[in-house]
């Protein structure tokens, strides 16, 4: 039987691959594929804590992150396409007319 | 043993990838590697008795959300993406961030206690089947919710709509 704590270190070394690859990267579609692995470290924990606990609670959860996780790529990836469209780069450092 | 073994292997795999995934420099590549994990995260939640979940991976997040990836990549012209650095210049600064956020969440994990079990065991998923257990749950105690994720799709749909579509010029 594996514990619950391995796929809670699992969950977390997912999660903080995810976090290392959005603060280091200035791709934003790498940045945006990070936020994904992140969504999915969490999800990983999720399902397990519902196996474990004997609640289907985490997969409701799951379920509910997953649509999120949805919504957010189409939404995402037209803010992308709008910007390519207008600055021609997908390199965020590029992207700071909106500085103060 | 076999399920400590099945475990390891598909941990390798599921960290090696998502390594795989922020730092390739073709955005393309690191969509494919992106597809491999998330079929091996389906089929860790194969092994923790999530079937609907893991076929929820696979449909929308393999089939759905990274076709939808991999048309943007496609669609954009990244010639020049690739001749760039791969990581910004202070990439130790975000090393470092990240791996002390993971070793204070690791050292959280020691004091971890769990809490009280609830009612749905194996025995009674196996019996009552797990898409059917799933959606009672769904549909009677999280009715509210649900209907909230639609309305967020919705919003998703025409948010995407107005975003993408070109300007008239009148």
């Amino acid at each position: 039987m594996v514990p619950l704590t391995w796929y809670l270190m699992l969950s977390a070394v997912v999660f903080m691959i995810g976090v290392f690859g959005f603060l280091t990267r200035r791709n934003i579609i790498i940045m945006f594929l990070s936020v994904e692995l992140m969504l999915n470290g969490v999800n990983i924990s999720l399902v397990a804590f519902s196996h474990y606990l004997q609640d289907l609670r985490g997969q409701i959860l799951v379920f509910f992150i997953i649509t999120v996780a949805a919504a957010e790529a189409a939404i995402g990836l037209a803010i992308i396409l709008a910007l390519f469209r207008n600055k021609a780069t997908i390199h965020v450092d590029e992207m700071n007319e909106m500085k103060g | 043993m076999i399920s400590q073994l099945f475990f390891g292997y598909f941990a390798a795999v599921i960290i090696i990838l998502s390594l795989l995934v922020v730092t390739r420099k073709n955005p393309v590549h690191s969509v494919m590697w992106m597809l491999l994990m998330f079929f091996h995260i389906a089929g860790m939640y194969l092994f923790l008795n999530a079937e609907f979940i893991a076929a929820i991976q696979v449909i929308v997040y393999a089939g759905a959300i990274l076709v939808l990836f991999l048309f943007v990549v496609l669609l954009l012209n990244l010639r020049e993406e690739l001749q760039t650095n791969r990581f910004i210049g202070s990439w130790p600064a975000g090393l470092v961030i990240a791996a002390s956020l993971l070793l204070s969440m690791i050292a959280a994990l020691r004091s971890f206690v769990p809490g009280p079990s609830g009612p749905y065991t194996i025995a009674l998923i196996e019996k009552e089947t797990h898409t059917r257990v799933l959606g009672q749950v769904l549909y009677t105690e999280y009715l509210f919710p649900f209907e909230i994720a639609s309305l967020i799709l919705l919003v998703a749909i025409i948010g995407a709509i107005v975003l993408a579509k070109k300007k008239v010029r009148s």
